[in-house]
């Protein structure tokens, strides 16, 4: 999908992880942009914001948690950032402080794009108020509140309808447990993962033809779910 | 015969001395034949001289001189303050050792080197006290008259009539490195008695008197010069020695002395040490054990005494059980290449000797080759000859059994009578020569020879005309009485004699069976306490004494490991005195010249690395444990416990050493795998890359097929480096499990997720109910787990096969089960596939794995409690088993 005129910033320090992205973005239209520090990378989005910014969250001078945060500021359009793995803790933390999604690296190019994509479509609202919903053999009448499954209608607990449209409205984006806990139980819920789980389980049963290799309702072991945007 | 060779051992001591003696300080004697010749004078003049050189120089005790001049010397001296030592309300001084070992100077001086400490001192002897300056590095100059040389006490005394009490030790005065000869004529000396120069203590007046006679004074001097020559020769003959290492022993004489109670004795020691001196000669102290020997104990602390001396004086002392002496002795004597023997002159008057027999007279006429020297003693108050018999127990029992039993054999030989027995008086001498066997057998000498002795009145009396007369008709009754007396005697004394042996063997079989129990406890036992314990039991059993046992870890203070509670343990004065000879590896306590206000004998634990602690015995008879042969029983039992305790310390650092070995090797092992498998993949991708690059003709299918590869090697690499960091990490402990309540299914699934492409040509089924109860688990640390688990199925089954994972709740455990239908694992296998490294099949690509999935799969299960095993099913295939541990307590979510 092209899509041109877009700017992209890339504030990483390591050159070779500059290279291929930027190859990838331009070959796809984007414009982009590169920054290889904390600082200059905040003068830089200051100077001339762009439509996303990448950022490693493994930056020589500034912690890229820190740099988020100045951004999350002022700075409202998409963030996703690049992390290493075992850094759970540190993927939760910058979902919460307001990056959108995250790649762990080593990264393949086509998740990356799919994810700024995806991310780009949900800050712009791509697409129209839609109040039906088509995702493989699911349909989702959110105007009548039915979900159907190979058009066979699916019935859901209350709770379990308000998790599944949440996650449907940020299909593709990475949700943490927290996020899902208090868009569904309220913000001053005090129920713990687990909690979560087993609805999502329940989801699984419902929608998936095998809950045990779900298709839709996918694990961020660690951080959270995400909800197949197709 | 020679010894030509020179004796290894000897050679390897003097190599000991030589090292211990750079580490030592040094003694300077000043020496004299007299008191007021000037030694300390000498001595202080030349101290002066050196602090002049800048020396540091110290004054630990002067004797207070009447001499100004001599006193006039100190001052400028460093000092050290005295010890004052209350003794029945006089206030003593003495000098401290504690004040000098803490000062630590370069030269000390010490006064009087014979001088007798105060009671209340830590040694006996101010020798002692020198003898630790000088292990502790400190240089001692000291003064010492001739007459205080023990060898020499008694040839002073001889020619003085003068004995001096106070005694310096041979090997003392043969330790000093230099010796200074601090010669007067005598007649300058008695100019000084008469000008009142000399100190003289008011007591000794008279003895002085008679004392500084110019014969004396003359005769002493004539002994330090040769003393002193002496020593100037054996200052020759040992650097002489040292150079030429072949040199064959200057002489083959060896020398005997025998050692008894007499007071005789030590006279005789001291000659044959002059002798053996003078021979260059070793010499053997010897005693006889005299079986059936129920010596008084001071004769047996006699002996033990003069034991103590000769050892003191560098002999070898040795106890020999038997009952004839000369035997005994020179059978010994001809095994040990002995050449000369030394005994005492006895006492005992003729008729006794040419009745009994004497010791002397004996070893004279048997002696043969041997040299036979025979010594005269001193007069002694007391007189107790070495006696060849045992001598006789004095119950009142015996006695009157043995009259019962010739009263009943009277009655019996009448009832014979009676009956009219033909020869009734053969067999009444019969009947009463059996009750004196009887009696003699049973009852011992004493009351056998009652036996006799009645056997005879009655007999006479009764049996003999003319009856109830003790008259005798026939003469030949006295060849009875007296066979019958002979007889008595003879049996008595060889069974008193055979119970005495067995009862000596007995005893020595006794403690010889108690070392080779405690050897052998020991040798089965392990850690220290157990040791102790072991040791400690076995030798208060042994001695009936009571036994501590103080072990010392390397540079820490000793500590009671055994004996708590014993008397020994809460003394005040036992942790230090054990701590002095753990150091000083000494015998030190009671009975001893060291420390004797301790109540208990301490012996060190020398093993033959280091001394490990020390044993405590307090037996009520403190001198009982003084005995030479209980004194050896206990140093065998100490060292014995040494050796036990450090073959111990050592099989821990062995123990020790072979982790270390293995920990080497398990990381040698790791560093040779991980350089092979990043290597591959990254030989993969370079070569790859460098082709694309260089050339520009491939095909675009060659094209893919190289990017292809560099992806997938990419991958490869990523996932080893994984793999060994999270082995690193779950090795060191870094990371503890973040548990919390996981769907099993969830993980499974994402566990599946990231598997995909592995498993893209095999056929996966998950079988697992709905109700699967909550698992407490990390859930990252369990998906890895899983992936490994699949990975490895994917890599080690042929494309097609089938993988199943299912899971059933199984009593308290959750079991989860994978499945596959491919060749299975090797046979016996089944527990190593978890090692790190451990690959089936090496071929040729199985270089794919790691080696560590399996590895940290385990370590992964095993760090949340649970278990993992392997196993070939029985219709083909493996499968790995995981049980995780349900918990009673887990969450119910309700589905709103």
């Amino acid at each position: 999908m092209l899509s041109t005129d877009l700017h992209i910033l890339v504030i990483e320090d390591e050159q070779p992880i500059r290279r291929f992205p930027r190859a990838s973005l331009e070959n796809d239209g984007y414009r982009v942009s590169e920054a290889v520090s904390g600082e200059e990378g905040l003068r830089m989005a200051a100077s001339q914001p762009p439509d996303l910014i990448l950022l490693d969250l493994g930056l020589p001078d500034l912690d890229g948690q820190e740099v988020l945060m100045r951004l999350r500021e002022w700075y409202t359009p998409p963030i996703i950032v690049l992390s290493a793995r075992d850094q759970e803790p540190q993927k939760i933390k910058a979902l919460d402080q307001g990056a959108d999604d995250y790649v762990t690296k080593p990264f393949s190019v086509g998740e990356l794009l799919a994810r700024m994509r995806t991310a780009i479509r949900h800050a712009n609202h791509i697409g129209p108020e839609a109040t039906s919903i088509t995702i493989g053999d699911l349909r989702f009448d959110l105007a009548a509140r039915l979900i159907y499954r190979n058009e066979d209608q699916v019935h859901f607990t209350p709770l379990e309808y308000k998790l599944l449209v949440t996650m449907l409205k940020h299909a593709g984006k990475v949700l943490t447990h927290r996020f899902l806990l208090r868009e569904v139980w309220g913000p001053q819920n005090s129920q713990e993962n687990h909690y979560l789980r087993v609805f999502v389980a329940s989801l699984r049963r419902k929608l998936e033809a095998d809950p045990a290799r779900p298709r839709y309702i996918l694990t961020e072991q660690g951080v959270g779910y995400r909800f197949a945007a197709e | 015969m020679s010894d030509v060779r020179p004796n290894p051992d000897q050679l390897l001591a003097q190599v000991k001395n030589l090292e211990a003696e750079a580490k030592r300080g040094s003694l300077k004697i000043f020496f004299g034949y007299a008191a007021g010749v000037g030694k300390t004078y000498a001595m202080l003049e030349t101290a002066r001289h050196a602090v002049a050189l800048g020396r540091e120089v110290v004054v630990g005790y002067i004797e207070p001189h009447a001499r100004p001049e001599t006193q006039a010397l100190v001052a400028g001296l460093e000092v050290l303050p005295v010890a004052e030592i209350e003794y029945r309300g006089v206030v003593l001084r003495e000098f401290d050792v504690d004040v000098a070992l803490a000062r630590q100077p370069d030269l000390i001086l010490v006064d009087e080197l014979a001088h007798t400490n105060a009671e209340g001192c830590r040694h006996e002897k101010r020798w002692q006290d020198i003898e630790e300056l000088l292990d502790a590095g400190i240089n001692v100059w000291t003064t010492l008259n001739v007459q205080h040389i023990e060898s020499l006490n008694d040839v002073i005394g001889q020619i003085t009539g003068v004995v001096v009490r106070e005694t310096v030790p041979d090997r003392v005065f043969d330790l000093a490195d230099d010796l200074e000869l601090v010669d007067l004529t005598p007649e300058e000396l008695l100019m000084r008695l008469s000008a009142g120069k000399i100190y003289v203590p008011e007591q000794a007046q008279r003895a002085i008197q008679s004392f500084f006679q110019k014969g004396n004074l003359t005769a002493l001097r004539e002994l330090s010069l040769r003393q002193a020559a002496r020593r100037i020769h054996t200052d020759v003959e040992s650097a002489r020695r040292s150079k030429s290492v072949n040199q064959p022993w200057a002489t083959s004489e060896r020398l005997l002395v025998c050692v008894g109670p007499s007071p005789t004795t030590a006279r005789v020691i001291r000659t044959a040490k002059r002798m053996a001196a003078a021979l260059d000669a070793p010499w053997l102290a010897v005693s006889i054990d005299l079986t059936g020997e129920s010596a008084s104990s001071q004769v047996k602390q006699r002996i033990a005494q003069h034991f103590r001396q000769a050892e003191g004086l560098g002999a070898e002392t040795v106890t020999l059980p038997g009952q004839d002496v000369t035997g005994t002795i020179l059978e010994y004597a001809r095994s040990r290449n002995v050449t000369k023997i030394l005994i005492g002159k006895t006492k005992q008057p003729r008729w006794k000797r040419l009745l009994f027999g004497s010791v002397v007279d004996e070893i004279l006429e048997q002696s043969e080759d041997i040299d036979v020297y025979v010594i005269h003693g001193e007069d002694a108050q007391e007189h107790l000859a070495i006696s060849k018999r045992s001598a006789a127990p004095t119950k009142k029992l015996p006695y009157v059994m043995a009259s019962v039993l010739i009263a009943l054999t009277a009655c019996l030989a009448y009832a014979l009578q009676l009956l009219n027995f033909s020869d009734a008086e053969a067999n009444s001498v019969m009947l009463f020569l059996a009750a004196v066997a009887w009696a003699a057998a049973r009852y011992g000498r004493g009351p056998a020879i009652l036996a006799s002795v009645l056997a005879v009145l009655v007999f006479d009396f009764f049996f003999v005309p003319p009856f109830h007369t003790f008259a005798v008709s026939d003469a030949q009754y006295v060849v009875t009485f007296a066979v019958m007396l002979i007889i008595g005697i003879v049996i008595s004394t060889l069974t008193s004699r055979l119970r005495a042996q067995v009862e000596s063997t007995r005893l020595r079989e006794s403690r010889t069976a108690a070392l080779y129990e405690l050897g052998k406890k020991l040798s089965s036992l392990y850690g220290n306490v157990f040791l102790a314990s072991a040791a400690g039991v076995q030798i208060a059993e042994m001695l009936s004494a009571e036994v501590a046992i103080y072990l010392q870890q390397s540079s820490e203070t000793a500590e009671v490991v055994y004996g708590q509670n014993s008397v020994i343990a809460k003394h005040a004065v036992s942790l230090p005195v054990a701590q002095w000879v753990i150091q000083h590896d000494q015998i030190a306590g009671a009975g001893t010249n060291t420390l004797p206000n301790a109540i208990a004998l301490f012996l060190p634990l020398i093993g033959s690395q280091r001394t490990h602690g020390a044993i405590a015995i307090r037996a009520t008879d403190a001198q009982r444990l003084l005995e030479p042969d209980v004194r050896r029983l206990l140093e065998a039992c100490a060292s014995q416990l040494a050796l036990a305790l450090e073959r111990d310390q050592l099989a821990i650092d062995a123990a020790e050493a072979r982790i270390q070995a293995e920990t080497e090797q398990v990381r040698s092992s790791l560093l040779s795998s991980v350089s092979h498998d990043l290597k591959t993949p990254l030989a993969a991708i370079a070569g790859a890359s460098s082709s694309l690059l260089e050339s520009t003709s491939h095909s675009e299918n060659t094209r893919r097929q190289l990017l292809e590869s560099i992806s997938d090697e990419a991958v490869r690499l990523n996932r080893l480096l994984e793999n060994i960091l999270q082995m690193s990490k779950l090795d060191a402990g870094a990371a503890a499990p973040n548990r919390q309540w996981h769907v099993l299914e969830e993980i499974v699934g994402s566990a599946l997720h990231r598997t995909t492409r592995a498993l893209a040509s095999h056929q996966v089924s998950v079988n697992m109910p709905a109700d699967l109860p909550l698992v407490f688990v990390d859930g990252l640390l369990i998906e890895q787990a899983f992936v490994n688990l699949l990975e490895n199925a994917a890599l080690y089954t042929p494309p097609g096969s089938q993988v199943a994972i299912s899971a059933s709740v199984d009593g308290q455990s959750l079991r989860i089960s994978i499945v596959d239908n491919g060749p299975g694992l090797p046979v016996s296998a089944e527990d190593r596939v978890f090692d790190k490294f451990y690959r089936a099949f090496p071929a040729a690509d199985s270089g794919r794995g790691s080696g560590l999935g399996l590895a940290i799969c385990r370590a992964i299960i095993f760090s949340h409690g649970s278990r993992i095993t392997a196993s070939n099913r029985p219709g083909g295939g493996a499968e790995f088993v995981i049980r995780l541990p349900l918990s009673k307590d887990a969450p119910q979510v309700v589905i709103e």
